[in-house]
C-alpha cells in the first residue's frame, strides 16, 4: 500500500516548486543512514566518499532497482509515503538521474554560502523531474540548511546566471528536525549555506526521472466539480476559501514582480493543465481571458 | 593620495519605478570592510529603489523596458527591474567617505 499524495498538495507543488515533510522519515532510518553515509570523520569529500556505503548508482537505473531493501536508502524510498509521493510525482519505475551526499564541514566565520542556482541546466520543459532533499539529522539555524525561493521553479533561466541575486525576499532557509524530506521540481532556485555550528551538516539529494505521462497520478478522488467551475474574481464580497485549487494556483510569493506574478499565474495554470490532462482547465479566468479569440461572425 | 573603493548595491524592484519595492538585492563591497553572501539577510537594505537615493546611492544603470518576443510573452526567467548603484569610499587611511551610510543602514 502506498500513500499517494492529495489534489491540494499536487496544486502546491505546481504553484511553490515543492512539498517538505518535517521530521517525517524514522530515527532508526535516519541513524542507519548515518552509520552508511561513513560519519563525520573524515574532513573531505574523498575520505567521506572511501568510508561511504551508499552505492554508486548508474544513471538511468530504476529506483526500485538502485537501493536494496535492508539499507538506509532502500528503507526510504519503500516507506509507504515516500514512494506515494513518488509515485504521484513521476509516477511508477522512475529512474535515478543520479544522487549525491552534500556535505558541510564547519567553516566558522570564514565560509562562504553557495550562489543561488537551478540545478542542471536550462530545462523549458513541462515535464519535471524531482529531487529528494534527506536530511538525517537535525539541522540547526547555524548549520547552514539549503535555502530556497518558493514559486521559482517554473522560470527558465541557466543554472548559476541568477547567482546574482543574493538575496529574495521570501526565501526560506532549512531549518528542520532529522527525517525530513523535501520532495522539489527540479526548478526551484536553491543554494547551501555555510555551516557555522561545530558539527558537520548532511544532506542527500536523489534526482528522479519519470517514464510515465506526469497526468493524474496522485489521489485525484478529492477533485469535485467546485475545482473546475469558474468563481467570481475582483469583485469578491466573501473570503476566498484558502484551500480552494484555484487560491492555491493563484498566490503569490513575495518576490513576484508586479506584471510577471500574473504571469506566473498563468504557467501555474498551464502546468495544472498538463498535470491533469484538461487544456481547459483555468483558475480565477487569467488564461481564458488571453486565449479568447472568437471566430464565429455574426450576421447582418 | 587616496584611491577610490566602489561599493555596488544591485536592486530588483516590484515593477520599472525606482519607488517601487525591492524584491532582491546583491551589496558588493570594493573596500573590503564588508563581506556579503548569498543568503546572508532576509530584509532588503531598503524597501525602495527611492530609499537607496535618499541615503547616498547613485544610480549607474536600469534595466531597459525590452518588447515580449512573439511567442516568449508568457515565459519567465531572470528578474526584470535591475538597478545597480553606486558609492565611492575613499581609501581607508583617510577615513574620508563621499557616501552616505554604510549598505546594510
Amino acid at each position: 500500500m502506498i500513500e499517494r499524495l492529495n489534489s491540494r498538495q499536487m496544486a502546491s507543488f505546481a504553484a511553490r516548486g515543492f512539498l517538505r515533510f518535517d521530521g517525517r522519515v524514522p530515527d532508526p532510518v535516519n541513524a542507519q543512514f548515518m552509520d552508511e553515509a561513513g560519519g563525520p570523520g573524515p574532513a573531505d569529500y574523498r575520505g567521506l566518499m572511501a568510508n561511504s556505503r551508499i552505492p554508486e548508482v548508474p544513471a538511468g537505473t530504476p529506483m526500485m532497482d538502485a537501493y536494496a531493501g535492508d539499507t538506509a536508502l532502500g528503507r526510504l524510498v519503500r516507506l509507504p509515503w515516500v514512494r506515494g509521493a513518488v509515485e504521484s510525482l513521476v509516477g511508477h519505475g522512475s529512474l535515478v538521474d543520479h544522487h549525491f551526499l552534500h556535505v558541510l564541514w564547519p567553516s566558522g566565520e570564514d565560509g562562504k554560502t553557495q550562489h543561488t542556482h537551478q540545478d542542471s541546466t536550462i530545462d523549458p520543459r513541462l515535464t519535471f523531474d524531482i529531487q529528494l532533499m534527506y536530511f538525517p539529522h537535525e539541522v540547526t539555524p547555524d548549520m547552514g540548511g539549503t535555502r530556497y525561493v518558493p514559486g521559482t521553479h517554473l522560470r527558465v533561466v541557466s543554472e548559476a546566471a541568477i547567482a546574482r541575486y543574493q538575496n529574495i525576499v521570501g526565501q526560506e532557509h532549512v531549518v528542520c528536525p532529522a527525517g525530513t524530506l523535501i520532495f522539489a521540481h527540479h526548478g526551484l532556485w536553491h543554494g547551501g549555506g555555510r555551516n557555522r555550528s561545530e558539527v558537520v551538516r548532511f544532506m542527500f539529494k536523489l534526482r528522479l526521472n519519470p517514464t510515465v505521462r506526469q497526468q493524474r497520478l496522485w489521489d485525484t478522488s478529492d477533485l469535485t466539480d467546485a475545482d473546475l467551475a469558474q468563481r467570481p474574481i475582483f469583485h469578491v464580497k466573501r473570503g476566498r476559501d484558502p484551500d480552494h485549487i484555484h487560491s492555491i494556483l493563484t498566490r503569490g510569493e513575495p518576490w513576484f514582480e508586479n506584471d510577471t506574478g500574473r504571469i506566473e499565474y498563468i504557467n501555474r495554470i498551464r502546468f495544472w493543465r498538463f498535470l491533469l490532462g484538461d487544456d481547459s482547465f483555468d483558475a480565477d479566468y487569467w488564461v481564458t481571458r488571453v486565449e479568447n479569440e472568437p471566430q464565429s461572425v455574426p450576421e447582418i | 593620495m587616496t584611491t577610490q573603493r566602489q561599493q555596488v548595491l544591485v536592486l530588483y524592484l516590484r515593477n520599472s519605478a525606482l519607488d517601487s519595492a525591492v524584491v532582491a538585492w546583491a551589496v558588493y563591497d570594493g573596500t573590503g570592510r564588508e563581506r556579503h553572501m548569498s543568503g546572508d539577510a532576509d530584509e532588503p537594505p531598503y524597501e525602495t529603489g527611492l530609499g537607496a537615493l535618499q541615503d547616498g546611492w547613485r544610480l549607474i544603470q536600469a534595466s531597459p523596458l525590452l518588447d515580449h518576443g512573439v511567442g516568449e510573452e508568457f515565459r519567465t526567467g531572470y528578474l526584470k527591474y535591475e538597478f545597480f548603484f553606486e558609492k565611492l569610499v575613499c581609501d581607508a587611511q583617510t577615513g574620508e567617505a563621499t557616501g552616505g551610510r554604510d549598505p546594510r543602514g
